[in-house]
């Protein structure tokens, strides 16, 4: 059974059509990629998966809920049980050390654990920085904070919208390897990207254009030790 | 990691934050500051009030009654009993005998001015030493209860029993100078007296001769006793209970009768003066007593005004402070909703966050206004403003509504913000 079932979804606003007619089924353990230029409607269907709006029409099924009709107080549960988010923009909480930044979101899904969370940046490499606030880290440093605060509930998705896109190269394969050694332990990874390098290291890579799908490319790379 | 989060909100934005406790400190303390000087402006009023004069009239029973039926004052001092001269301290032994400012007794009577035309002669104090039946000394008399009077010359003390002071008009019909001497007589017995004085108080008594009270006493042959005392009190503004006691204050309930009787309206004063001296009925001078009240009620109006007027822009400061603190945290809600946070859980971070923020800005704020009180007695009335407790209360109350209140736009605001609409644009 698919982790993630996207059956005809619409969403229109107003009169522009973001998308039109999406199906898309994503397995457990699968790593997508999701390209398209801008306008394409890559991000409509990042806040569609992500359980942060809701299509005009069609179903989305994960694991097993349609949460095209869950109400907002729903969905947002399911978001903090089941995904976990990367963002473009790092989004980190200025005012919080980057272990706080990890242990909010501990907060508000169960219960902070210091030590779990200084694991999880340990995962990507930050444990020594674990005290600093995201003004005193690099743009690549944030992003694998802001990794391992997705990381830290043990999300059965892990949903990134152009998590190299504000990155150096250096950076960029720092964050592309946490990603390949996340998708090596099984986690589920969707990637928004513009960028085809970050795209080929995904199994499958649908193309958007104009709210629809343009093509699905199965990519050959194997997958990551 | 609630604790935690406002920690860091905090002491990691003390900018913003310092900016949101000043204004809050601006508002509790020009509440502070207005309450304390609202609640002791009535004293300092009255205090200042005072200065012009008695409010309240004591005379024996029958000249009352005569004066009250007929308007018969000149010739009730004929026919009526007098008040005794040795109980005039028990005024200053009732209940409200702090409030009691100055008290003047006269002993009115005429007399014939250099064996010729016949003029209205008062006996009073100057300035009486008193020893109080409570062990206390007392300093009063006319010339601290007529201290507007425009006098050329001096003020006789109470010592020299050969000194009077002429009214005006009397004085320039007669051609008295301050330092000429004249006779007064009534019957067989005559004084002779030195003008120490020559007043003007633009009142009836432009018209009289004031004495030494011994001097009258002597002449109208009424030793130890006056005919009237004019007493000055600082009074409570009168309200429906204090005036339904001075009609009839054996109508009031017993509940109702204590709360007037330990209140200082003038009826009250009056009641316990009448308690203290044998014979007396006291009454309010109606046009000074009710003019006090109205200025004092006009100026706890505006004060209390001021104060609302002052909460009202401190709580729209607020209002605003927080409202642009949220706007520019939209991204951090935002996240905190993708990341799993509900509504009232955030809800509750930025109220803890300002009710902290609140407490500091409402501490400082109560001392400064404190400070700004005294700056305020000091200036308008020359004297400090008591420190009320109960305005502490008061403000803390002021102080969580206006930051609740000024918070409530930030927080719908907030909760209407969707996490891909911040975080994404759309």
């Amino acid at each position: 059974m698919a982790l993630l079932e996207l059956n005809g979804i619409k969403k229109i606003y107003g009169n522009v059509r973001a998308l039109w007619d999406v199906s898309i089924s994503v397995g457990q353990g699968e790593w997508i990629a999701i390209m398209g230029p801008s306008g394409s409607g890559k991000t409509t269907l990042m806040n569609i998966i992500g359980c942060m709006d809701k299509p005009s029409e069609g179903s989305v099924i994960l694991d097993g809920v349609n949460i095209s009709k869950e109400s907002a107080r729903n969905l947002t549960a399911l978001r903090r049980d089941k995904i976990g988010l990367v963002f473009q923009q790092f989004h980190l909480i200025n005012y919080l050390t980057a272990l706080e930044n990890v242990m909010v979101a501990q907060y508000y899904h169960s219960l902070p654990d210091e030590a779990e969370a200084l694991q999880a940046l340990g995962r990507v490499g930050l444990q020594e920085r674990a005290r600093h606030l995201p003004s005193q880290l690099s743009g690549g440093e944030q992003q694998r904070v802001c990794i391992a605060r997705a990381l830290i509930n043990y999300p059965m998705l892990i949903l990134a919208d152009e998590p190299t896109g504000n990155l150096d190269e250096a950076n960029e394969k720092i964050v592309l390897s946490i990603l390949r050694n996340l998708h090596a332990e099984g986690s589920t990874i969707i990637v928004v990207t513009h960028d085809p390098e970050v795209a080929e290291e995904a199994q499958r890579t649908i193309v958007l254009e104009h709210g629809l799908i343009a093509a699905v490319t199965e990519n050959k790379r194997e997958k990551a030790e | 990691m609630f604790l935690r989060m406002v920690k860091g909100a905090l002491f990691r934005q003390k900018g913003k934050m310092l900016m949101i406790a000043f204004t809050i400190a601006l508002g509790a303390s020009l509440a502070t500051a207005m309450l304390n000087v609202m609640l002791d402006v009535g004293d300092k009023v009255n205090q200042e009030l005072k200065t012009y004069g008695a409010n309240i009239n004591v005379r024996p029973k029958e000249a009352s009654l005569l004066d009250d039926l007929y308007g018969m004052e000149e010739n009730a001092a004929e026919t009526a009993r007098y008040l005794r001269e040795d109980e005039l301290g028990n005024i200053k032994t009732i209940f409200w005998a702090f409030n009691i400012v100055d008290f003047a007794p006269y002993l009115e009577t005429r007399a014939r001015l250099n064996g010729a035309d016949e003029v209205r002669l008062a006996g009073v104090w100057f300035d009486h030493h008193l020893e109080l039946p409570t062990g206390e000394s007392l300093d009063t008399g006319l010339a601290r209860m007529k201290n507007w009077w425009d006098v050329t010359g001096e003020w006789p003390s109470d010592g020299d029993t050969d000194t009077a002071i002429v009214g005006g008009l009397l004085a320039r019909r007669f051609g008295i100078q301050p330092g000429d001497r004249f006779t007064l007589t009534i019957g067989a017995q005559d004084v002779d007296l030195l003008a120490g004085g020559v007043f003007d108080s633009g009142g009836a008594e432009d018209e009289q001769i004031f004495v030494p009270l011994p001097v009258a006493q002597k002449l109208a042959e009424r030793p130890g006793l006056v005919s009237r005392v004019e007493v000055s009190a600082l009074t409570t503004p009168d309200n429906e209970l204090s005036r339904r006691a001075a009609q009839n204050p054996k109508g009031l309930s017993i509940k109702e009768w204590e709360t007037w009787y330990c209140t200082a309206y003038v009826s009250a004063i009056c009641y316990q003066i009448d308690e203290v001296m044998s014979g007396a009925v006291s009454k309010p001078i109606r046009q000074v007593a009710e003019s006090e009240g109205a200025i004092l009620e006009k100026t706890q109006l505006l004060m209390l005004l001021i104060t609302i007027l002052s909460l009202l822009g401190s709580a729209l400061g607020i209002s605003n402070l927080v409202t642009a603190s949220v706007m520019e945290r939209s991204r951090e809600i935002g996240l905190l909703k993708a990341v799993g946070a509900n509504n009232s859980p955030i809800a509750g971070l930025v109220l803890a966050e300002i009710t902290v923020t609140g407490l500091l800005g409402g501490v400082a704020g109560y001392f400064a206004g404190l400070g700004f009180a005294q700056i305020i007695g000091r200036s308008v009335f020359g004297s400090a403003i008591e420190i009320k407790p109960m305005v502490i209360p008061i403000v803390a109350v002021l102080v969580f509504v206006i930051t609740l209140a000024g918070s409530i736009p930030s927080i719908r605001y907030m909760l209407s913000l969707h996490p891909a609409e911040v975080l994404h644009g759309r």
